[in-house]
């Protein structure tokens, strides 16, 4: 099975302090560390084990610049077989849809029978998966938390659903599955694994290799805009429980109970 | 067969008809062993390298101590006093062993150098010798059958009991003995020239007993007697000696090897591969152990090694709390591996990856590298190099844990397992009132200093524990050190990155360590947190000479140079032993030496301290695992705190403050134990009066002493 996962690099979240910027437009980007958004991790990782079970071969495209190249190598000493980076001055200012066309163009340049991201960025929206399946015109299934490739180019899946149940279904392939984290548990990627692909050829391609019009991406072609940036003032303190450590596991289990917590 | 006659020479000859017999057996015996020991060498030979083949005189000091010396046995009293009478034993009848086997095929043959006197105060010491031994199987029979000591059981996930073949084996050796004996004293009788009475040597000895029993005895009788017990003997001894390769008596004849052959340096960890160099690691093709093949020739031979005493698992925390961890399966169930995978007909079956089939994920990253089990090893078999080629091999293969992969990633792109942005590692120096009494340089271009205060990173960035960075940088400045810190430019000692697997990764921030450390041209090192003692002591090198706080302290009260008010409480103290500081670096006294110069502090010991100090729950990465278990290892300390009468528990790391300061709150213990670094400690209580030439070297810093944090 061919297997092609959409990922992106984003600010690490446990390893950074985000604040805006003064313009209040961006966040502070000068110290940040970055990583792979953490449920593209999870999709990649399930596709390793897909190709492992059924046999077949794990793409990792990115779109983005030449520092999101970390990221593919990352993967790729996960096991990916190959990474790709889609990288063009014109693509600046995507928004999801202008994100999910440099994509569809990509899917066409070859054959995949199933194309996984995660389940949304970090930063993002969780717009990309559904707009790329819509644009190609194959099935989706988003929060998908286990995959099992049936006979017949079909998947059972079971989608992650209110309250933490499980909703389970087929799909025909070739189709696109937004991946739910905590689908497994992602292999770790030491340094040795890194140098080891450190010197493996990342292709990058351009608009041009896409046959993409300059129109059809980047600002001029983004429908959505973001304005802001604000951070949310703060509320009223937390409530701090006075008494006895049996009082406040008592009063607490109350509280969490009253609020919907228990059930 | 036997004449009636009686004479020496019809005596010395009872063997003789059977010579032939008795060479068949002979040789039989020696053929078999040969072989089985050939294959039981075949994995070795196949085995990773292990250079262990220098400093013969150092090694031959540990053969003294640790084997002829039997070191380490008496710290089991019961067991090991029996073990080095055994011992003492078998050593003395050897060569008696050597003579009577001789005398099969050679029936007058004396040993040379043991005829006339010396023979005959020889053959008195190995009466004693066998009486002794038979005893002691007697003794030890009686303890498994009645007394069944715990450490000995086998939980049935291990595998089935060891005690049937324990007591067989014990009751084959007291055979020996008795066969022995019972062939000297046949002898004896027979050499009584008829109607002479004569006075028995060995007084109460086994043989003398016999002899008294077998003097009216018939010559023919006799002769028969001679013959099966010498027949009995020769039997008994080489099936011994061809059946101790299948289990745990294979230490009788391993334990000289592996005592020769073990570690000198301590602290030091295994490298990836012996004979490799840093520099050409990337050529390495597969990183740490994943099968058997990959463990080297030495660890293969601990595991023949192992006696199954059960001393390690008795000690080790992990197996205490109820982790899935127990050193002494740990060993048995790769000594079973091998026995089974190098089978004595046919080919070997190595290449199934260990994890997963003797060994669990979980039980290698249960172990804390405290260090209890190798230290109470008689036969000195290793683990933590073993636990930490395991973890190599995991983290290659991706196998890691979730909870570890994230400080992991953290260590890598920030340098600290928590992701903290580098220059907040100065934050604690920035706490106002700190300031105002103590000014911490951060060592650079402009400011230089003679000491280095290393950090790291659990004192610096853990809101806790920058109170005992607090304390020690005042203590440094209490006793007018010229010293700084490395500040945004320090990363993790990876301390506990190398001990968990992931060598490269310790090796980059090695380096960085290692540039910064020599940028600041400091002369010494200070740390307060024992795993970068640690690290920096044995991991690093070409850096500057490193002490532990405790140890910069215990010279300063020797020196006189500090001062404590008395410590006008109520309170117990019990000092912790830290097993980096402690079990790994020997520092013991000087923590101790401080508490005690505090005046009027009462002191008391725990049952487990010092080298037997029972490890808190594990630091570095450590703190991230999740571990299955029954109980914390800390809780169970706490517990042994207030048993020994304590109501503070003194430490000097600060993962041993974290793990026990949760402790005391999981144990419900709050209110009446508390924790405290030896640092905090000392810091508050310092005496003023005796602060004269505290700021020298270091102008800017302030006058004033402020005691307490």
């Amino acid at each position: 099975m061919e297997i092609l996962v959409c990922a992106k690099r984003v600010p690490d979240t446990s390893e950074n302090e985000i604040q805006l910027n003064a313009a209040g437009r961006d966040i502070e980007r000068d110290e940040l560390v970055y990583s792979i958004n953490e449920a593209d991790n999870y999709a990649v990782e399930e596709a390793l084990e897909i190709a492992a079970r059924v046999g077949g071969s794990v793409t990792v495209v990115t779109v983005g610049s030449e520092e999101d190249e970390e990221i593919l190598r990352r993967e790729m000493a996960m096991g990916a077989n190959h990474g790709v980076l889609i990288s063009d001055e014109a693509f600046t200012g995507s928004d999801g849809r202008g994100i999910a066309t440099i994509l569809k163009a990509f899917v066409h340049k070859g054959t995949y029978d199933l194309i996984l991201t995660g389940v949304q960025a970090e930063a993002g929206a969780g717009e990309v998966g559904g707009m790329l399946a819509a644009m190609l015109e194959y099935p989706f299934a988003s929060l998908v938390n286990s995959i099992e490739v049936l006979e017949g180019r079909r998947l059972k899946i079971s989608r992650e659903i209110e309250g933490g149940n499980r909703e389970v279904g087929e799909i025909d392939l070739p189709c696109v599955l937004s991946i739910q984290t905590g689908i497994n548990e992602p292999r770790y990627v030491g340094m040795r694994g890194i140098r080891a692909v450190a010197s493996v050829p990342v292709p990058t391609y351009r608009a041009s290799d896409l046959g993409l019009e300059a129109n059809a991406v980047g600002a001029a072609a983004a429908k959505v805009k973001r304005l802001d940036y604000f951070v949310p003032t703060h509320g009223k303190g937390a409530e701090i429980l006075a008494g006895s450590r049996e009082e406040n596991i008592e009063k607490l289990l109350d509280l969490v109970a009253a609020n919907g917590g228990l059930q | 067969m036997f004449a009636t006659t009686q004479s020496i020479s019809q005596v010395t000859s009872w063997l003789h008809p059977e010579q032939g017999l008795f060479l068949l057996i002979h040789l039989l015996g020696l053929v078999c062993f040969a072989y089985i020991v050939t294959r039981r060498l075949v994995p070795l030979v196949r085995a990773e390298r292990d250079l262990r083949f220098d400093k013969p005189l150092a090694r031959l000091g540990k053969i003294c101590q640790f084997w002829l010396g039997q070191w380490k046995h008496p710290r089991y009293r019961t067991a090991g006093v029996l073990h080095i009478l055994i011992f003492t034993g078998f050593l003395l009848l050897a060569m008696r062993a050597f003579t009577v086997l001789i005398v099969g095929v050679s029936e007058n043959f004396v040993m040379p150098g043991l005829k006339g006197e010396t023979g005959h105060v020889y053959e008195v010491m190995t009466d004693y010798a066998a009486t002794v031994v038979f005893l002691c199987m007697v003794f030890a029979i009686t303890r498994r059958l009645a007394f069944r000591p715990v450490r000995y059981e086998v939980p049935a996930k291990f595998g089935r009991a060891h005690k049937a073949d324990a007591i067989f084996l014990l009751s084959l050796i007291a055979i020996l003995m008795l066969a022995d004996s019972l062939f000297e004293a046949a002898r004896a009788v027979g050499q009584i020239p008829a109607g002479h009475g004569v006075q028995f040597s060995a007084a109460f000895s086994l043989p003398w007993l016999l002899k008294i029993a077998l003097a009216s005895t018939p010559l023919p009788a006799l002769g028969r007697l001679y013959f099966a017990a010498y027949l009995l003997h020769e039997v008994v001894f080489y099936f011994l000696l061809c059946y101790r390769p299948f289990g745990i008596q294979f230490h009788v004849e391993t334990s000289l090897f592996n005592i020769y052959f073990s570690k000198l340096d301590k602290g030091m960890l295994k490298p990836v591969k012996w004979g490799v160099s840093e520099e050409h690691l990337n050529q390495v093709k597969s990183f740490g152990v994943k099968t058997f093949s990959d463990f080297t020739w030495k660890h293969m031979l601990d595991f023949y090694s192992c006696a199954d005493c059960g001393r390690c698992s008795d000690n080790c925390p992990a197996n205490a709390a109820g982790r899935p961890l127990s050193p002494r399966f740990f060993t048995t169930k790769a000594r079973d591996y091998a026995f089974h995978h190098y089978p004595m007909f046919g080919h070997a079956g190595n290449g199934q990856p260990l994890i997963g089939s003797i060994y669990s994920g979980d039980e290698i990253w249960s172990c804390t590298t405290c260090g209890a089990c190798e230290q109470e090893c008689p036969l000195l078999i290793e683990y933590i190099d073993k636990v930490v080629d395991l973890r190599r091999g995991l983290v290659d293969e991706g196998n890691v844990p979730q909870s570890l992969q994230k400080p992991l990633k953290a260590l890598e792109s920030r340098g600290n397992p928590y992701g903290k942005m580098e220059k907040k590692r100065v934050d604690w120096i920035q706490a106002k009132d700190f300031q105002q009494v103590c000014r911490v340089k951060t060592l650079d271009n402009n400011h230089a200093a003679k000491t280095l205060y290393f950090v790291d990173s659990i004192t610096s960035y853990d809101p806790r524990m920058q109170s005992i960075g607090r304390a020690t940088a005042k203590i440094l400045n209490h006793l007018g050190e010229n010293f700084g810190i490395l500040g945004a430019a320090e990363r993790d000692s990876g301390h506990e990155v190398r001990r968990f697997g992931e060598e490269l990764l310790f090796m980059a921030l090695r380096d960085k360590n290692v540039d910064a450390i020599k940028a600041s041209g400091v002369e010494t090192i200070v740390t307060a947190d024992p795993h970068a003692y640690n690290a920096l002591k044995h991991d690093y090198q070409d850096v500057p000479p490193v002490e532990h706080i405790s140890q910069v302290l215990a010279r300063a009260v020797k020196l006189g140079k500090i001062k404590f008010n008395p410590a006008e409480d109520e309170n117990t103290y019990t000092y912790h032993d830290p097993c980096y500081l402690g079990r790994h670096n020997q520092v013991y006294d000087d923590p101790r030496n401080v508490l005690d110069a505090i005046p009027g502090l009462k002191r008391v010991e725990m049952k487990r301290s010092r080298d037997r100090s029972f490890c808190c729950g594990g630091g570095g990465l450590m703190l991230f695992y999740e571990p299955k278990e029954e109980e914390r290892m800390g809780v169970k300390r706490i517990r042994m705190a207030a048993e020994a009468g304590a109501n503070v528990i003194v430490t000097a790391c600060p993962f041993c403050m974290a793990n026990l300061e949760d402790a005391i709150k999981v144990a419900g213990l709050e209110g009446n134990m508390r924790a405290i670094d030896l640092a905090e400690l000392v810091e508050q209580k310092l005496a003023c009066e005796n602060s004269t030439g505290k700021t020298a070297g270091a102008p800017e810093i302030h006058q004033e002493c402020v005691p307490g944090r």
